[in-house]
């Protein structure tokens, strides 16, 4: 049975805004970092990998790197343990061995260009460099197929012989479709016959990346007893353990992960890539091995999400009502399967209440790196089509936008597509308040006098968040300040707001909290920093450890008081008798006489929480389109999102609006450019396209809170919903300002010229 | 054709204000002498060709990219990096602004962020948001969508 | 990186010396905005590169009644932060203050940007329009070369084993001259060029006539392109000498530069695109162009 808690009106702590914990380490340039990381005899390694996107790896020769003065340690495939036919958990499912490892180090085939073939561990980062470009690989290039279509085409190169796809239940051999999966509601045929007006898109999506500023690294050391120390930048310390202790084969304990701060991952840093490399050339070297990839390899060989194509049909009555809808979803898992299709059949329809539905998703092998997660994965690709038919059909019909979504939005009870019925969520009260926005409300000039068209958009976005496990240790120093250790990375703020969550349980103020970042030998199981969960299930174990500190602390006083510790009441900080007036004492002043009474009081609170409350934002646009170059710039922007209830109300804005913009690149010009050759063409910041600060306007946002029912303060995730409705609540805003509907991301200049000239014609 | 086929240089340059010399290749970039040399690890890497700004330190008053830099270009000028801008006195108004603004969220854009905003506040004390956004430009922050960071700088150039 | 030198000359004389002596296997470095990200990228090797910033005649400026002449290793900064230069030399001062962002601004010049000779380069068509004169000194001397016939291909130059761009100089512009440079971008700042456009026009004391012109093409061909222009030819075409400015003479430039280009597709752009930017940005520049003339007038 899953607790449910009452929300309070009134907290101490929580909503305020307090200077986080790190905050000082982090403005003085002191915080380290993985690349950061120096130890005694340390070494530097780096990668050859393949130029190729698709080739039979013939031979690798390397012994004219490790002749080379400096190099120290050369590791290919063959230095992976061989387990043929075996499937490992890696903490996602069981996964096949040989692909999961042939991912790290390519054995017998090159599956995408920059493809790892072969590592040089060496005494500088530049001999190392210069090491591996004397490795000698011989390669057989096969042709390519680097999206859906190339993948699916019947004449298409395989890329895995051993892929067994699975076509609604049935094996299919010799194949990229490594799964389709159907999920049916209600008679979605039918349901269209009722319709007077239905809409039907296909639109097409390039492959983005995350973007994180700080390239993926990592340190390891194999000791003498074959134990493995790893240091490196990951969302989550215990993931990087499991996955590199799978993939060499070794028990899970005999590795030691210490998580060192994080410059973004949005996703992308849960997957290992370096760490096993570096494990192994440490055992070769007996040194300390380091590895930093550059901006190419981040681009080529990390974990994007997926590009593809999303067809979504919907159909209305004349009153309004949403009847029936479909979509298929196809997506481009990468090298290898396991694309985030999954997670958008859960997102397609999830703001609608819709009688009829039926989703088809499909999970494609292409010559791109294995996709990842992203923020919300595949929530934003499918938010982009079904909301751009939604912004379709009520231009069409004439309806206002927000009413349209208001009469059809998913309540509380409503069955969401693909099954599940929701708990309280706050998609009407978003609905609602995005309706009173000052943006929604402000006049729009549709010609102003730069020569522009002005337009607005809106649209609206889903993510369901995760639980998952999380481990919180307490303990009480004489001062008053308790020490909070957590396993939860913290990449933007989590450590203040799961301490705000404990200092509101014992009456402290934020910084009275210590958090630190442990290592995984020094706290219980926690899960990665993504889905949306650590202020949830991380501040719902601090939540619990706190409880138990509290109880405990109680004793003490019950100890020290000589009464009987059912007597001691707790409040606001405050611990007192229920019967003496007289006996009361501040939890910093009981911190300071715990000498005689039985030790340090410490505490945890350990949590598995399976479900986690989903989130809704509705986001508006105001762009200004160049019509002569199709030039388009986001000049006004509004998030409104259900928080649930915001700890740090200001990281929490900044979740808002971070997802916002990555999502307003994403729409607007961020892309995996594939050259012919099945090559990225744009594998640096330069050409990649990220917005600066310069395309931006400030990012408004409202927050709405309904709290969550289960989570003790309310918290619902906040991350991962902005980033999926920008991209159509652009497409809408483009469409509002030159009138033509983009149905491809990104939406380059070039490409809304064309269309106007189609327009046009 | 080994890495040793050419001398290290020596290097006299003044750092955050303290008179250094020390030892580097002469391909090396001013970034990793400071990072890997000097050991000033506050300046980060985020592309190493002159995309993201994380990098970013003062050379004799102008604000530059220091992987764009090669470390013997540094030979009597003076470095100043993000560990020199805080004092025994406190932070930096900049600083100070960006923890109360929340302006950070994963924090490895924020010693380039700093440096440049610190550039741009020397020469110009009230700069508009039009003018602070062309100026940070060139630094790359992909957590905060920027806003924040904005209002930060404003915040200290009213300080 | 393969290992290279660092040589670091304070004259000429010894910039000359070691360049002549590597050849290929050295390259000047003035702001090394280009240079180290080729190097890093694997583009080529060196074995030694000569910092040319220690020499006085590269790092000079001087704006006088004769015009312009600036170093070849003057960064951009120096030239928009100049009030004199921004206010007579406008359209080079689009350029140079749209090249990267600030922290590129610090350390790249018009030298480097020239001499790169990248299709893309935003500060060539500008020097174009100013009639810009690069001033060349190598082991058999020193000469110049007009800009517009410095670069031959992606990359490639005029430049000879051992010569080294010292300076670049621009003739005073008379009375009625006006230019302008534009280029489209995705972003606002930190971007390549998909298209660019630099114009310049003279127009008679009236202000109602074109007396001559320029336009210059960026990123629409392997190098910069002077429309009307063969490469190392005498002859000129000049697209609007003698028209009255109107919108139907302006019109007609703007379809004549696109005939000009001979652009690619790839990842900046396609064909079409880059045709039709050509159009729009030969229309709006000359607009500015003429807008400048007539406030000098
Ligand atoms: C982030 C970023 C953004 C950029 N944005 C732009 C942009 O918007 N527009 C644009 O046009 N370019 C851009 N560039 C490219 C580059 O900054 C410019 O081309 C710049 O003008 C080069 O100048 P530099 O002084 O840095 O050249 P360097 O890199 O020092 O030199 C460039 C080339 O010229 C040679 N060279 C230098 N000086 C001489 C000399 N005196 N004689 C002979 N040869 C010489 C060098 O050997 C080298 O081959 C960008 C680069 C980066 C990294
Ligand atoms: S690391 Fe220097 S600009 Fe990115
Ligand atoms: S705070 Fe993470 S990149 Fe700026």
């Amino acid at each position: 049975m899953v607790a449910t808690f009452e929300p309070k009106q009134e907290y101490r702590v929580i909503g305020t805004r307090p200077i986080r914990h790190d905050g000082y380490d982090k403005v003085t340039g002191r915080a380290i970092y993985g690349a950061d990381v120096k130890m005694p005899g340390m070494v530097w390694a780096d990668a050859l990998r393949s130029p190729h996107a698709h080739a039979i790896i013939k031979s690798v020769d390397t012994s004219e790197a490790e002749s080379l003065p400096g190099v120290l340690a050369v590791a290919t495939a063959a230095d992976m343990p061989a387990l043929e036919g075996k499937e490992v958990d890696l903490g996602e499912g069981t996964v096949n061995f040989k692909w999961a490892s042939d991912n790290i180090l390519a054995s017998d085939k090159a599956l995408y260009a920059g493809h790892v073939i072969a590592a040089v561990a060496a005494i500088d980062r530049n001999t190392a460099q210069e090491a591996i470009k004397r490795i000698e690989v011989e390669y057989e290039p096969l042709p390519s197929a680097t999206n859906v279509a190339e993948a699916l085409a019947d004449d298409a190169p395989v890329l895995l012989l051993d892929l067994q796809g699975n076509d609604l239940g049935e094996k299919v051999s010799n194949t990229n479709m490594a799964a389709h999966n159907r999920h049916e509601l209600g008679n979605p045929e039918k349901g269209f016959e009722q319709c007077s007006l239905i809409v039907e898109r296909e639109f097409t999506m390039q492959m983005v990346h995350q973007g994180y500023i700080e390239p993926h690294n990592a340190t390891a050391f194999w000791d003498e007893e074959d134990r493995i120390r790893i240091w490196t930048s990951t969302q989550g310390a215990f993931p990087v353990r499991k996955q590199t202790a799978g993939l060499l084969d070794l028990d899970e304990s005999r590795l030691k992960v210490t998580p060192l701060e994080i410059g973004g991952g949005f996703g992308g840093k849960i997957p290992v890539y370096l760490e096993p490399i570096a494990a192994i050339l440490s055992r070769k070297s007996g040194r300390p091995v380091k590895m930093v990839m550059d901006r190419k390899n981040v681009f080529e060989a990390t974990g994007p999400a997926p590009g593809g194509k999303v067809r979504v049909k919907i159909g209305v009555d004349d009153n309004g009502k949403i009847i029936a809808a479909t979509s298929d979803i196809y997506f481009e898992a990468g090298a290898y399967p396991g694309s985030a299709v999954g997670a958008a059949e859960q997102c397609v329809f999830a703001c609608y209440d819709i009688p009829h539905t039926r989703i088809d998703s499909y999970d494609v092998v292409v010559n791109k790196p294995k996709s990842a997660a992203y923020r919300a994965p595949g929530s934003p690709q499918v938010a982009m089509a079904t909301e751009s038919v939604v912004d379709e059909i009520c231009e069409k019909k004439g309806w206002d936008k927000i009413d349209f979504r208001l009469k059809n939005a998913a309540k509380e009870g409503t069955r969401r597509a693909d099954g599940p019925i929701y708990p309280r969520i706050g998609l009407i009260e978003t609905l609602e308040a995005s309706q009173k926005s000052p943006h929604w409300n402000a006049p729009l000039d549709p010609d102003p006098d730069n020569g522009r068209k002005r337009g607005r958009g809106i649209a609206a976005g889903y993510w369901f968040n995760v639980g998952l496990k999380s481990a919180v240790n307490l303990s009480v120093n004489e001062d008053g300040v308790v020490s909070l250790v957590e396993g939860s990375t913290d990449i933007g703020g989590t450590r203040a707001s799961v301490a705000m969550q404990a200092a509101e349980v014992l009456g402290l103020e934020a910084h009275e909290v210590r958090p630190v970042v442990a290592d995984t030998e020094s706290i219980g199981y926690t899960d990665v920093t993504g889905g949306s969960r650590v202020c949830y299930a991380t501040g719902y174990a601090a939540f619990i450890a706190a409880n138990n500190l509290a109880d405990e602390m109680k004793k003490r006083a019950a100890m020290l008081w000589g009464i009987d510790v059912s007597d001691v009441h707790f409040q606001d900080g405050v611990f007192s008798s229920k019967t003496d007036p007289e006996l009361n004492l501040h939890f910093r002043e009981l911190a300071g006489k715990l000498g005689d009474t039985g030790g340090a009081v410490t505490s945890t609170g350990s949590v598995d929480l399976e479900d986690a409350g989903g989130g809704f934002g509705v986001h508006i646009a105001d762009v200004d389109v160049d019509p002569e170059t199709g030039k388009t710039d986001v000049t006004r922007y509004t998030v409104v999102q259900d928080a649930g209830k915001a700890i740090h109300p200001a990281y929490v804005e900044g979740q808002m609006q971070g997802g916002a913009v990555q999502g307003i690149g994403w729409a607007l010009n961020e892309e995996y450019y594939m050259e012919n050759d099945g090559v990225m063409a744009n594998s640096t910041f330069l050409d990649y396209r990220m917005p600066t600060s310069l395309d931006l306007p400030n990012i408004e946002t409202i927050i709405v809170e309904v709290p969550n029912p289960i989570h003790p303060f309310g918290v619902r995730g906040v991350g991962e919903v902005p980033i999926a409705p920008p991209l159509a609540t652009v497409a809408n805003a483009i469409h509002d300002a030159v009138g033509v509907r983009l149905l491809e991301t990104p939406m380059k200049a070039g490409n809304i010229v064309e269309a106007l000239e189609k327009e046009n014609s | 054709m080994t890495t040793k086929t050419v001398r290290n240089v020596h290097v006299r340059t003044t750092i955050n204000g303290q008179e250094m010399e020390f030892l580097v290749p002469p391909y090396m970039s001013l970034l990793d002498a400071l990072r890997e040399v000097v050991g000033l690890t506050g300046t980060k890497e985020g592309c190493n060709d002159g995309n993201c700004g994380a990098c970013t330190v003062d050379l004799d008053g102008r604000i530059v990219d220091s992987c764009l830099v090669l470390a013997p270009e540094a030979e009597g000028k003076e470095v100043n990096t993000i560990e020199g801008m805080a004092t025994p006195q406190g932070l930096h108004p900049l600083q100070q602004a960006f923890l109360e603004e929340a302006a950070l969220q994963c924090g490895i854009c924020t010693p380039g962020f700093l440096v440049a905003a610190k550039g741009l506040l020397d020469n110009e004390p009230d700069p508009d948001e039009h003018r602070i956004r062309h100026w940070l430009a060139g630094n790359l922050c992909r957590c905060t969508g920027y806003d924040k960071i904005v209002r930060a700088v404003e915040k200290a150039a009213k300080a | 990186m393969h290992p290279f030198e660092y040589v670091a000359p304070t004259s000429v004389e010894g910039a000359v010396k070691v360049l002549g002596e590597h050849g290929e296997r050295a390259r000047p470095i003035a702001g090394g905005t280009d240079v180290l990200v080729q190097l890093r990228g694997g583009r080529y090797e060196l074995d030694a590169i000569v910092d040319v910033k220690n020499i006085p005649e590269l790092m000079q400026i001087r704006n006088d009644s004769d015009g312009l002449e600036f170093g070849a290793a003057v960064a951009c900064y120096q030239l928009y932060e100049d009030p004199g230069i921004s206010a007579e030399y406008p359209g080079i001062i689009d350029a140079a203050s749209l090249i990267g962002g600030i922290q590129i601004q610090s350390r790249a010049g018009l030298g480097g940007n020239l001499c790169n000779a990248a299709p893309s380069a935003d500060g060539i068509g500008p020097l174009i329009v100013y009639k810009a004169v690069a001033k060349i000194t190598g082991p058999n001397g020193s000469r110049e070369v007009a800009v517009e016939d410095f670069c031959t291909a992606p990359g490639r130059t005029v430049l000879q084993r051992g010569e080294l761009v010292v300076s670049i100089s621009v003739p005073k512009p008379p009375k009625g001259f006006g230019a302008a440079y534009e280029r489209f971008i995705p972003r606002n700042e930190m971007d390549i060029a998909v298209a660019g456009v630099a114009s310049s026009v003279q127009l008679d004391s009236s202000g109602h006539t074109f007396e001559a012109s320029r336009i210059a093409l960026a990123s629409v061909g392997p190098t910069p392109i002077l429309c009307g222009y063969e490469p190392g030819s005498s002859g000129y075409d000049d697209p609007l000498a003698g028209k009255s400015v109107s919108e139907d003479s302006i019109a007609a430039a703007g379809k004549l530069a696109r005939g000009s280009a001979s652009p690619i597709n790839d990842m900046r752009g396609t064909i079409e695109q880059r045709r039709h930017l050509v159009d729009v940005l030969t229309r709006r520049t000359i607009g500015l162009a003429v807008e400048r003339a007539r406030a000098a007038l």
